[in-house]
């Protein structure tokens, strides 16, 4: 492996928040980044599958790490010096996750990843519905007659949750279709939320269609209604500058391995208020402040949401992801993915026989594109591509609906990140546009 | 750009197999309404498949005259949307089964699925799997194993039915 220095980059004070990452930073970041550096099946990888999940930069790696090697002991309990040093650092990395998405930090609750983050907001409600929680905890209840509201654009996290939750509290699943451009029927939308509506789950960004929904709107319908609004950040917190409380959702999840992190940590996001109000899903220790054979009194957020020996490490991994996101600026990310965004929309809509889904040219969208070959079926398109080394997500990307909704059962999707150069995604588009031809579908 | 290595996957075989399917049909109750073989004292079953990696699904119907080893298949249907390796694997699959005793069948599942597990160290012999044989460089890309066992498993499932 070599390495080849690039010139220093610019200093910070000199670089607008929002200007595109030049072709040199690129390239000193991904010298951060050692699992790009290799070979897959005779070719440099290019690795378009960070909506899936990022790679982790050695920052993040030693963070985990020096963790393991210096403070590893357990948090919140115990009264000798490790365990202080271990609960400061955990908690350390609730602020700087917190300060990321501008949230406080009790309103910040550790997940194992962001579908935990959906199925907790999901069982508490349930947990309310039967009057656990008590008065405070009834604005959670749901039961026949109420109705959850959820988008025909949703990862099947946000969706297969809340219709569980329907079906174990018998409200009604309603959703917001998604117009044949890949944007969500905000028409629609302002008819389906209603008094009733108790719930709003909404995705931020389609890791899809790549969309950029319309959440100040949204937001603004489901207030007025009297909804809930729980947001999906999977695809927004890795790529754009997140600012939860101007956006006046009520909760949100986003995952730490789609941001630099590890796997086996994600974050829920509720509103100081609404957490404080809210039933524990999963119980146990480290939950609760005092027990009796009968009874037990729960701590307040966002350890009453923490039950059992936490995720410290990834935790502290997490924050070191953040740390990495945040000096390079979210703002010169987002920026940067547009561009590329741009590049690959351009690239596969001038490929024959290659339909972009979602939104075209023109539609500010974050770094991913799926397409759909005609003749071809997805899962063809990923071998060929990765016998070039390039590697892309392919099958319904947990998106059933969304996939049926666009006419294709599968897609094969690109997917960017602030390590990705424009040299991979025209690699990307020249071993797409031969696709057809191997497989000899007639131009 | 085309590497040799595409091509040993995606021989030409496989290619013509997916583009004009043998035994593939719209509607599999069209088998199944044959009053003129269940007469004849035609059995049949049918299995459902999902490759849960990519949602390729396939469902083959088979329908079986006599008992035993010595059974023989009388009617094979299948209905599916998948990748080319697994709507050809379902195509050479008909062509292999059809009019074939049950023991038989079963011994060229067994073939296929040995040479699929064999990580390319098997060589077909060409002369007893026909078409199928094709399928070696797919065991060399375990991925896209599934995808060319997920017809063959059906139809075993089918026949498990009519055991």
């Amino acid at each position: 492996m070599t390495f080849v220095a690039p010139p220093p980059a610019p200093a910070r004070d000199q670089t607008s928040p929002d200007q595109t990452l030049s072709a040199d930073e690129v390239l000193r970041i991904r010298n951060d980044f050692p699992v790009l550096h290799q070979l897959v099946n005779g070719h440099q990888l290019a690795y378009l599958d960070s909506g899936a999940t990022s790679q982790n930069p050695i920052s993040v790696m030693e963070a985990e790490q020096e963790y393991y090697e210096q403070r590893n002991a357990a948090v919140h309990r115990g009264a000798h010096t490790l365990a202080f040093a271990a609960t400061e650092v955990f908690e350390a990395a609730r602020a700087t996750v917190a300060a990321f998405v501008g949230a406080a930090e009790n309103e910040i609750v550790w997940t194992s990843n962001a579908t935990e983050g959906v199925n907790l907001v999901s069982y508490s409600f349930s947990n309310a519905s039967l009057g656990l929680g008590g008065p405070a905890a009834a604005r959670f209840a749901l039961g026949a007659g109420d109705e959850i509201v959820v988008t025909e654009m949703e990862h099947h996290s946000n969706l297969i949750p809340w219709q569980q939750l329907a079906l174990r509290t018998g409200a009604t699943l309603r959703f917001i279709p998604v117009l044949p451009d890949g944007t969500l029927d905000l028409t629609a939308a302002a008819e389906i939320l209603n008094p009733r509506s108790k719930l709003l789950a909404v995705t931020h960004a389609s890791n899809v269609v790549g969309t950029i929904n319309p959440i100040d709107d949204l937001v603004a319908m489901a207030h007025a209604a009297g909804a809930l609004v729980f947001l999906d950040a999977c695809q927004s917190a890795p790529h754009l500058a997140l600012d939860l409380a101007a956006l006046d959702v009520d909760f949100a999840v986003f995952s730490g391995h789609k941001m630099l992190g590890p796997t086996g940590i994600g974050v829920l996001y509720g509103k100081a208020e609404l957490l404080a109000a809210m039933p524990p899903f999963l119980t146990g220790g480290s939950m609760i402040t005092t027990v009796d054979m009968q009874t037990a009194e729960f701590l307040a957020p966002p350890q009453r949401f923490e039950a059992g020996t936490q995720r410290i490490s990834q935790a502290i991994a997490l924050a070191s992801a953040v740390d990495y996101l945040s000096h390079t600026g979210m703002g010169r990310i987002r920026t940067r993915e547009a561009e590329l965004g741009r590049r690959l929309v351009e690239g596969v809509t001038a490929i024959p026989g290659v339909r972009l889904l979602g939104p075209g040219v023109g539609v500010e969208r974050i770094g991913l594109a799926a397409v759909d070959v005609a003749g071809v079926h997805a899962h063809d398109v990923g071998q060929f591509l990765d016998e070039a080394g390039i590697a892309v997500r392919v099958g319904h990307h947990c998106a059933q609906p969304l996939h049926r909704k666009l006419g294709v059962t599968a897609s094969t999707r690109a997917s960017t990140y602030l390590y990705t150069t424009d040299d991979e995604v025209d690699r990307f588009l020249a071993v797409l546009a031969e696709v057809g031809p191997f497989f000899g579908v007639p131009r | 750009m085309t590497s040799s290595a595409m091509q040993q996957l995606y021989q030409q075989i496989i290619l013509d197999h997916a583009k004009s399917a043998h035994g593939a049909v719209a509607e599999l109750s069209a088998l199944d309404v044959d009053a003129g073989a269940a007469a004849d004292g035609v059995r049949q079953a049918q299995s459902h498949q999902v490759n849960t990696t990519c949602g390729d699904e396939i469902t083959v119907r088979v329908g079986l005259t006599g008992t035993g080893g010595e059974a023989r298949i009388d009617g094979f249907a299948w209905r599916g949307a998948g990748c080319s390796i697994s709507m050809a694997s379902a195509s050479v699959l008909s062509d292999t089964v059809q009019g074939t005793t049950v023991a038989e069948s079963e011994a060229m599942l067994d073939l296929f699925r040995e040479m699929l597990r064999s990580r390319g160290t098997i060589e077909p012999d060409e002369e007893v799997m026909g078409d199928a044989a094709a399928f070696a460089g797919v065991s060399k890309y375990p991925a896209r194993v599934k995808c060319a066992m997920l017809p063959w498993v059906a139809f075993e499932a089918a026949l498990l039915q009519l055991r």
